[in-house]
């Protein structure tokens, strides 16, 4: 950034543009603790554990990008990461996953398809119906003859379309994939979740910011029942795997040389969001999106058209969900929509932006990596607690201790993220790595 | 006839039912949203909590309530309410309060309310495991079957015990909180505290008792309503993120701040969930004959399955929020 500062009229230099000198000690600190973390969980668990551990580090380092754009830039707050997450899933899983010939090969795609063309036709005369008043027909009639037709027509075609899905599901299982590379599918997700984001931003962005995080949890619930349910689409509970992935797998290479290189796909892609997310922040865009954070009524009153701003920036975060969950479902190379949680893609993800700092970067993908570690650490530390627990509770009260220990020990980590969630806003409200704000004098 | 009565059951009386639960849900969330203007997510896990105190109760002393001819359940409820009410009062001062004297903004203080929900639902589950459980421990559901008397109806009106619970609950509740707001001092201070706080303030009205006030309220309807739909259906520590869209759905819809509002818009939204996947080719089959021949009737004509009901409020909110964000009955806070 300095560098092309040179070139320029001093006087007319913005101030954050030129940061100031000074070692980062807090960065040095904080990553070197980082990088012995790491280094004792491979001393620990072994190089292949490690490695998938960092793989889902980095991943899920994306997601916090997202949210770190629309929290930390912007002051939205999307409580329905895991959604965007799994359509990025979806689509990885639907465009790699190689072609259903049983599905092809038959008349089925040609049904499929004219349902899908009867759907668009019925979307379109409904909303001709809605244009009727242009045509002299009152307002009131028109309402109800819009409302008539779309109630029939949507009947009609669901109906279609559940006989040709119940077709597909009897006659072929489901519909497979189209056999192309995964990144095809980790952009086209990408793109799903901007679109599924906008839709959203477009309602909600003008109202209260507690709207948007009510109407995204509703959105994530409903894209993880669909994938759920649409057996014909994604075998539904059934699960599909694997997942063929863009570089060599664990059969050609051994765990940990082909999730290495896998990593390292990741890491590009990391270096290149960062890379452009860093200019973005810097650049004139940056500071009109943080000016109508800090004050949205002086950034209106400069000319600013705040809801497209606002919509803009909450998009792109959505994009890169979308992203994100498409490299992390390529890599888990299995599509389980029943593993879609809020808890590990949504409030986890929360924990990474709120605790590394939200609006910092570098701060997010430090946050990324270590609470992910902590996380997967906590298992077998909560299953081990819990045990010794339930062993000093036997010895000397005579407990009888239920027997579905296990999976409760799992849920006192839900309680230890409410916990850090709550912490973190009262005694660190701008994270470990504070976002550096420069004040133009 | 037998048609007809099919919809009474599985509309007439489930819609009344489900309305019923998110109506109460639903006054909880639009009090809190009016006087401290933050939508609190861990609404429903205080009803899960207070439907897992009754729980708790109703498994220490299960033999409790056959003395007086009540399920045991129903005579804890007063006992949950107080916990639930005084956990709501914890929670505030815990972790709502500092925030709020750190005068963030109100999305940070939705933000702490869901570091609250995982919270609450981390305990529940710790203690209560994952799985189902009946809140009658030891009595018996009753189920009455109503014949009506016509000519060729052979299916009777189907009606639980604690639906009829639920009726007389609700209607109570709604009685009570009508005369509190409109009758007594402090829900008349509450009132003005939620049209402008400064104004109450200067006019000599002790915020923080309203505020506490508030969360009292609150708990005691959502230990209510957590345990009237644990007793229809079963305690399930996992309800809460279904519950919370209908309940906040319910509130928009009859506009944010507004009791009777969200009375009317957790009932809009129960019938709607209902009529939506409610199955209307029964009701049009005894038409069949008069229809054209070419009108072959699907033989299911719902309008959404029963796995995508959540689609239904989300719908209902998406489409209050285009039309008509400040709700039915114009909220005062948006």
């Amino acid at each position: 950034m300095s560098d092309s500062t040179n070139t320029r009229n001093p006087a007319y230099t913005p101030k954050d543009a030129t940061p100031e000198r000074r070692f980062p000690v807090r960065e040095v600190v904080l990553f070197g603790t980082l990088l012995v973390a790491i280094l004792a969980v491979y001393g620990l668990m072994g190089a292949a554990y490690s490695t998938r551990m960092l793989v889902e580090a980095a991943c899920y380092a994306i997601l916090a990008l997202g949210l770190t754009i629309q929290w930390g830039y912007a002051g939205q707050f999307n409580a329905g990461v895991m959604g965007f997450v799994a359509l990025g899933g979806f689509c990885a899983m639907l465009f790699s996953v190689p072609v259903n010939d049983a599905f092809w090969g038959t008349e089925l795609p040609g049904e499929l398809g004219r349902v899908l063309l009867y759907g668009l036709a019925a979307t379109l005369v409904v909303v001709g119906a809605t244009r009727l008043d242009r045509l002299g027909v009152p307002k009131k009639l028109r309402t109800l003859i819009a409302v008539v037709l779309a109630v029939v027509l949507y009947l009609v075609v669901i109906s279609l379309l559940r006989d040709v899905t119940s077709q597909i599901q009897a006659q072929a299982g489901f519909v497979g994939g189209f056999g192309l590379p995964a990144w095809t599918g980790w952009i086209v997700g990408g793109a799903l979740a901007g679109g599924v984001g906008y839709l959203i931003g477009h309602v909600c962005l003008g109202l209260r910011s507690d709207y948007l995080a009510i109407a995204t949890l509703g959105i994530a619930e409903i894209i993880k029942a669909f994938l759920k349910n649409s057996d014909w689409l994604t075998r539904g509970t059934a699960t599909v795997s694997p997942l063929p992935w863009p570089t060599p797998g664990p059969a050609e290479l051994g765990f940990t040389l082909s999730r290495a290189l896998y990593l390292s796909i990741t890491a590009v892609v990391i270096a290149v969001i960062f890379f452009l997310l860093h200019r973005a922040y810097h650049a004139p865009w940056g500071r009109m999106i943080r000016a109508i954070r800090d004050n949205e009524v002086s950034a209106a009153a400069m000319g600013k058209d705040i809801n497209k701003r606002r919509l803009e920036i909450f998009v792109l975060g959505c994009i890169l969900m979308g992203l994100g969950g498409g490299i992390l479902g390529t890599f888990n190379s299995l599509f389980d929509p029943q593993g879609y949680l809020p808890l590990n893609h949504t409030f986890l993800v929360l924990v990474m932006v709120i605790l590394g700092g939200p609006g910092n970067n570098l701060g997010t993908i430090f946050g990324a990596v270590a609470v992910y570690i902590i996380w997967i650490m906590s298992e077998p530390l909560a299953l081990f607690l819990m045990q010794l627990i339930v062993s000093v509770g036997e010895s000397t009260f005579g407990w009888d201790a239920p027997n579905n220990m296990d999976s409760r020990a799992l849920q006192a980590r839900v309680l230890v993220i409410g916990m850090l969630i709550t912490l973190v806003l009262r005694f660190a409200p701008k994270g470990l790595l504070p976002e550096k704000i420069t004040h133009h004098g | 006839m037998n048609e007809l009565i099919f919809f009474i059951n599985n509309v007439v009386i489930a819609g009344s039912v489900t309305g019923s639960i998110y109506a109460i849900g639903a006054i909880g969330v639009t009090l809190i949203f009016s006087i401290m203007r933050f939508a609190h997510f861990a609404h429903a896990d205080m009803m899960t909590f207070g439907a897992f105190m009754v729980l708790l109760l109703t498994t220490l002393f299960p033999a409790a309530g056959a003395s007086m001819g009540i399920p045991t359940a129903l005579l804890m409820l007063p006992v949950a309410m107080l916990l639930t009410a005084l956990l709501a009062v914890g929670i505030d001062k815990a972790f709502y309060k500092p925030l709020r004297a750190h005068g963030v903004k109100p999305i940070v203080l939705v933000i702490g309310s869901l570091g609250v929900t995982l919270m609450l639902q981390g305990l529940i589950r710790l203690f209560a495991g994952t799985g189902g459980q009946s809140l009658y421990v030891d009595d018996r559901k009753e189920i009455f079957r109503i014949a009506v008397p016509f000519e060729g109806v052979r299916a009777p009106i189907v009606i639980t015990e604690p639906q009829i619970y639920l009726f007389v609950i609700t209607l109570v509740a709604v009685v009570a909180l009508h005369l509190f707001l409109n009758r007594s001092r402090l829900g008349k201070a509450m009132r003005a505290m939620s049209d402008n706080p400064e104004l109450a303030q200067a006019s000599g009205i002790n915020t923080n008792t309203i505020v506490a006030v508030t969360w009292v309220i609150a708990g005691s309807l959502a230990a209510i309503a957590g345990t009237l739909l644990a007793l229809d259906v079963t305690f399930k520590p996992d309800l809460s993120f279904f519950l919370l869209l209908p309940i906040f759905a319910a509130a928009i819809v009859g506009g944010v701040g507004h009791p009777y509002g969200a009375i009317a818009g957790g009932f809009v939204v129960g019938f709607a969930e209902t009529l939506a996947v409610f199955n209307w080719n029964v009701l049009l089959r005894p038409f069949q004959d008069s229809f054209p021949a070419w009108l072959e009737l699907p033989s299911n004509l719902a309008f959404v399955g029963t796995e995508y009901k959540i689609v239904v409020p989300f719908f209902i909110l998406v489409a209050i929020l285009v039309w008509r964000p400040t709700g039915l009955f114009k909220g005062k806070v948006i």
